[in-house]
């Protein structure tokens, strides 16, 4: 039963003062104290550590993400550092061929599916709800049990390196050195459930994200008012959805080949190591525009702030970003012009890889038009801004080096490619994200980074990434081919090397350098205020840190910089319940108020489910039995997670 | 916007890129036709960078002294958006130059020179490769591992397949790589002209040894191919001396011929590297050591301590067994 | 008490998962040929030994062979670069015995299967002393074992695991009670 709820402009909020002041400012509407105490009540969690495993609240969960995927991100960053050591000299004895080759699968693997795409997400599911002015994602308990079972996959691989029975194939593993010919027992199993586990999790949340982006708007937040970074959330979260299956279905026909015997890759008996390569590349090629176009969103709303002007051709970026979505599907063969597949065929490939280059040009045009007709303040956030353009273009120009079939034949599989790939990833995805750290660490907790710190650890990571990197183009036109563990001395690449490890312990210190200031400012940074960047989106429109309700009231947009173009009043709109907790669900296309929606309440069912989850998964590592088995707990979690709430009885729905 | 370039190309020629192992010094058509691709890249993916940082400066610098004001609307600014049309615009021509470009030399690299091509199959395995000649009449056909003899001016035809996982045949200064697949054939030409010896690496991860799966590829003329080839086609040498001959001895009864095969002896393994020639080749183990007999007796005493995870296993040997394997391999030149 | 990592149970697999996991040390352990013990057990020509059951001591070596899945795999490499499956075909037998089935003519511990390839057997199974190393024989019997299935099941991979019953037109019927081994049979099936 809808019930349209009353639209109205309530009182008036206390202007915001411009952002020179550093004092907290009140931002949000006065209502009445005990409809606010109300509303607290209802959305909080349970105090302790019940409270901590049952919590739906999406910032929490987000917070835990973004805690966990940077954890791992310093466990693989230390795996490169162990590889960049053992490089360092030829001939080199520091690491077994054995741990090197462990070393390099869990850099890869953790780097791409348990840091950069969790890490991408964490953000977006901390503010998509904030800045398109909703008090929760469209499913909270999906989203808490994404992050549990994200976890599990994430201890799963490297509980198993530590024990020493990690995966050693790379992070690609391809048959049929991951078959069960030349794999032996279960470390290519524990890397193909690693998979499963952290698709879970990802499609998880891709789900949640575009399901309240397309119903949960705010009321006149039409998709043409939705800012950019939420257009990025959108199309990874379409694209996230019809690539991840081809990982799961390549890494669980793998798993089928290894423990029950089929042939799907076993060209002697009609299957085919290219299926292989095809699906995981399927799925490969868009993971990395997966985890770059957020890195996009981040950009886009960075530069907008700081220049003091919305990005330049709106309408533009938004389609770079849906062609970049689509493009990004057909593109995957790059990988594998090395294989023998028909030579027409590879052209083809060719040329849409060389095609994805125009939306990324002409994004790249549209934020330095934003800068150079804005008035720009050179903030760390904007700092690293231009370190993006500055490194992600190199990336982005060696991308469509490799595009060119005859120039790939020589460089696939070269260090080149180590250059090239590290270049857009980490110009192009951890540049915005140490931008977007610097930008909303505010939001997030209440105080401000240092500017100082953050600026060395800009400086320090732009140069030592560049060190680092840089001399792995050259490396490959030399000649030295990736995944070894050592080389020959007299191939001249020795010089090359010690640079590319110097560079890396730079990075180290750059890293260490920004973990000391978020510590340090977790402490005693400066209390920030609700907006203390003077911003244009919805999100700087609550607290800093938000309350568990995110709004006290429903925001109604009429332009797409809701807090520059409506300054002086920002208007609401009434009638959401605070006895219980509800959500406005509104028309995915012009946002208008469509029914009040009941959103779930804590609950430990997700966790339980996580549970139940991982005891699947981890048991057909050892016997299918365990599907069977296995379907007990879960169908009792799910059980336990889907039943109805009964509605309470005598609560009052208290219009404001 | 040239003379950048070419001071580029310079700059990268003086970090020690002509080697044995680089796309850079191009010793056959093939090499030479991608090496002109990358110069071009390079010089279109420079002007482009150029462009890009060229003007993010501008934009940099600019209004760096005007005072913060309050954020202002978009305005529309026709001036920035012609701008906008005119790089769109530059991007496609520049994309469509090097597709086309990149269309045509991959045009070059397919074509089949079939005529008088030398046709050569190489078969990787875990970390070596068997290269079998069969060119001409059958008795012609030969056998060698890990080493690989073309003659200069003339194509090779080389076909790719694998004995296990799959590899990479990659021989920079001659030709683009080619992948061994299992269950598939892939042919590679290569055309080389220049007189020398160059290096290939596998370059697909194939395992724990990836890393020394190499071999040295010796370009010559025709004529000093004739030499070799006719020289390859014989049996192997015949033991000189007692030790030479007791060396032989222990090959053929002790675990030796199980794996490996040497034409003249009585060990006819199928399942590692042919050594009927052994002493001639450069190197050893998939030229992860330089050849010497010293080598060669620390290889065979000790291969997993050489090249751990190798499938050659440590085979227990008396000193004087051993000293006469090693006395009798290293006359099989 | 080794830990056997453990086959199917309902009520286990939590705990199953964690002590798998860390039973996996032994599963997955490459010995490279470096570090490996020397030698094999003492081969016992007969069991007529007065007041003594006849049984093998078993060889701790064998242990070590068996549980580890790396090991179980370069035994099936060499099944396949010595041609055992000349004979055996892929387990099936042929000329040679079956190798999946449950009837060991020479002994099924893998000590016995052991001394068969060293030694190899009247009825045609030849010698293998000499030219496979110690550490390969062992990887051919560990190999071998779990072909019948009688490897942990950690080790072998389940497709081994697959194989190791027997093909159907070679069951044999069920032993009554009290009767000693069956008798040799004089041809293979």
């Amino acid at each position: 039963m809808t019930r349209p709820p009353k639209k109205t402009t309530g009182p008036a909020p206390s202007p915001r003062r411009p952002k020179k002041e550093a004092t907290p400012v009140v931002a949000a509407p006065v209502i009445a104290a005990a409809a606010d105490a109300q509303l607290e009540e209802t959305w909080a969690d349970a105090p302790g550590f019940w409270g901590w495993l049952t919590t739906v609240d999406h910032k929490r969960i987000a917070r835990r993400y973004l805690v966990t995927a940077f954890i791992f991100f310093l466990l693989a960053g230390l795996a490169a550092v162990a590889m960049r050591l053992q490089l360092s000299k030829p001939e080199n004895t520091l690491l077994s061929p054995a741990r090197y080759n462990e070393l390099f699968t869990i850099h890869g693997s953790t780097m791409m599916f348990i840091f950069a795409v969790p890490i991408m997400e964490a953000v977006t599911v901390f503010l998509i709800p904030l800045m398109v002015g909703a008090r929760a994602l469209a499913f909270p308990r999906l989203n808490a049990y994404s992050y549990w079972v994200y976890l599990a996959g994430a201890l799963t691989l490297w509980i198993g390196f530590i024990l020493n029975v990690g995966p050693d194939i790379g992070w690609f593993a391809y048959t049929p050195l991951s078959g069960p010919e030349y794999s032996a027992g279960h470390r290519a199993d524990i890397w193909a459930q690693m998979i499963t586990f952290t698709e879970i999790a990802a499609l998880a949340v891709a789900v949640n994200l575009m399901a309240t982006i397309l119903k949960m708007r705010a009321p006149g937040m039409t998709l043409s008012r939705m800012p950019l970074f939420a257009w990025s959330t959108l199309v990874t979260s379409l694209m996230t959805i019809f690539a991840l299956p081809a990982v799961m279905l390549a890494s669980s026909l793998l798993m089928s080949d290894r423990l029950l015997g089929t042939h799907f890759y076993n060209a002697a008996e009609g299957g085919d190591h290219i299926l292989y390569q095809h699906l995981f590349w399927f799925f490969g090629h868009p993971e990395v525009y997966i985890i770059f176009l957020p890195g996009l969103g981040f950009v886009s709303m960075i530069t907008a702030t700081f220049s003091r002007r919305p990005v330049f051709g709106h309408i533009v970026m938004v389609l770079a970003l849906i062609s970049i979505g689509f493009l990004a599907f057909g593109l995957w063969v790059h990988h594998m012009f090395a294989t023998g597949l028909p030579r027409l065929g590879n052209s083809f490939y060719t040329a849409a890889s060389m095609a994805i280059a125009l939306p990324s040009g002409v994004q790249i045009f549209c934020w330095i038009a934003t800068i150079w007709s804005g008035r720009p303040v050179f903030k760390t956030p904007l700092l690293w801004v231009i370190g993006f353009i500055v490194t992600f273009v190199i990336g982005g120009l060696s991308g469509v080096m490799v595009a060119s079939v005859p120039l790939d034949l020589q460089l696939h599989d070269t260090y080149f490619v180590v250059a090239h790939f590290h270049y857009v990833l980490i110009g192009g995805a951890v540049f915005p994200l140490f931008g977007a750290f610097q930008y909303w660490f505010p939001k997030f907790t209440g105080r401000m980074l240092s500017e100082t710190l953050g600026k060395w650890h800009f400086w320090l990571f732009f140069i030592g990434f560049n060190v680092a990197f840089f001399p792995m183009h050259i490396l490959g036109l030399m000649g030295m081919p990736r995944r070894v563990y050592t080389y020959p001395s007299g191939m001249g690449w020795e010089r090359y090397n010690q640079i590319a490890t110097l560079g890396g312990v730079i990075v180290v210190v750059s890293v260490l350098s920004f973990i000391v200031n978020v510590l340090t400012s977790l402490r005693r940074g400066v209390p920030a205020g609700d907006n203390p960047w003077d911003a244009p989106s919805l999100e700087w429109a609550a607290t800093s840190p938000p309350a568990p309700y995110n709004f006290a009231h429903t925001p109604v947009i009429s332009s797409r910089e809701p807090l520059w173009e409506q300054r002086e009043v920002l208007p609401i709109m009434t009638g959401l319940s605070t006895a219980e907790r509800e959500v406005l669900v509104t028309t995915p296309v012009d946002a208008e108020p469509d029914n009040r929606q009941s959103s779930p309440d804590p609950s430990i069912w997700p966790f339980v489910a996580a549970i139940a989850t991982t005891m699947v998964l981890i048991g057909t590592i050892f016997s299918e039995w365990a599907l069977v088995w296995g379907a007990v707990p879960l169908t009792i979690a799910f059980s336990g997670w889907f039943w109805p709430k009964r509605p309470r009885r005598g609560a009052k729905q208290e219009p404001q | 916007m040239k003379q950048a370039a070419s001071g580029l190309i310079a700059l990268l020629l003086l970090c020690g890129c002509s080697g044995v192992q680089t796309p850079l010094d191009p010793a056959g058509d093939q090499a030479a036709s991608i090496h002109t691709m990358w110069n071009v890249m390079l010089v279109v993916c420079s002007f482009f960078y150029a462009l890009v940082i060229g003007g993010l400066l501008w934009a940099v610098v600019r209004r760096r002294r005007e005072p913060v004001p309050e954020p202002q609307a978009s305005a529309h600014d026709p001036g920035i958006e012609r701008t906008l049309a005119v790089w769109t615009g530059l991007i496609l021509a520049g994309l469509t130059l090097l597709i086309s470009w990149s269309f045509f030399v991959d045009r070059s690299l397919a074509q089949t020179h079939d005529d008088q091509a030398l046709h050569i199959t190489v078969t990787g395995y875990q970390w070596w490769w068997r290269v079998e000649y069969q060119d001409g009449p059958v008795n012609q056909w030969f056998e060698t591992a890990n080493e690989i003899h073309l003659p200069a001016g003339r194509t090779a035809r080389i076909k790719l397949e694998s004995g296990d996982v799959i590899h990479s045949f990659w021989a920079p200064n001659l030709a683009g790589k080619m992948d061994l697949i299992p269950g598939r054939h892939n042919v590679l030409d290569i055309t080389p002209r220049r007189i020398g010896v160059y290096r290939s690496q596998c370059a697909e991860f194939c395992g724990m040894q990836h890393a020394h799966m190499a071999l040295p590829i010796t370009v010559e003329s025709p004529e000093a191919f004739k030499v070799w080839r006719a020289h390859q086609l014989q049996a192997a040498k015949a033991p000189t001396s007692q030790q030479e001959a007791f060396g032989k001895a222990v090959f053929e009864t002790k675990a030796c011929a199980f794996c490996h095969k040497i034409d003249g002896a009585d060990a006819g393994g199928r399942t590692a590297p042919n050594l009927t020639h052994l002493a001639s080749r450069p190197s050893l183990a998939a030229d992860a050591i330089p050849y010497s007999r010293g080598a060669l007796a620390g290889w065979i005493s000790d291969p997993q301590g050489m090249k751990p995870g190798t499938k050659m296993p440590n085979v227990p040997l008396t000193s004087a067994e051993s000293s006469a394997v090693v006395a009798y391999l290293d006359s099989l030149k | 008490m080794s830990l056997r990592c453990p086959s199917t149970g309902k009520a286990l697999l939590a705990l199953a998962a964690v002590a798998a996991l860390a039973g996996g040390c032994d599963r997955e352990r490459r010995d490279l040929g470096a570090s490996m013990p020397e030698g094999g057990p003492q081969i016992q020509t007969t069991d007529l030994t007065p007041g003594r059951g006849g049984v093998l001591p078993p060889d701790p070596r064998g242990q070590l062979y068996e549980k580890s899945a790396y090991h179980v795999s370069e035994g099936s490499r060499l099944f396949r670069w010595y041609n055992c499956s000349g004979c055996h075909a892929n387990g099936g037998g042929g000329m040679g015995p079956a190798l999946i089935d449950d009837e060991w003519r020479y002994g099924s511990s893998i000590e016995q299967i052991y001394g068969t390839i060293l030694e190899g057997r009247p009825n045609g199974m030849p010698s293998f002393r000499g030219k496979a190393t110690e550490q390969q024989i062992w990887q051919l019997a560990a190999y071998v074992r779990s072909l019948g299935g009688e490897t942990p099941q950690a080790s072998s991979s389940r497709r081994e695991a697959m194989r190791s019953t027997p093909p159907r037109n070679q069951v044999t019927p069920p032993k009554p009670k009290g009767e000693g081994a069956p008798a040799v049979q004089g041809t293979a099936r």
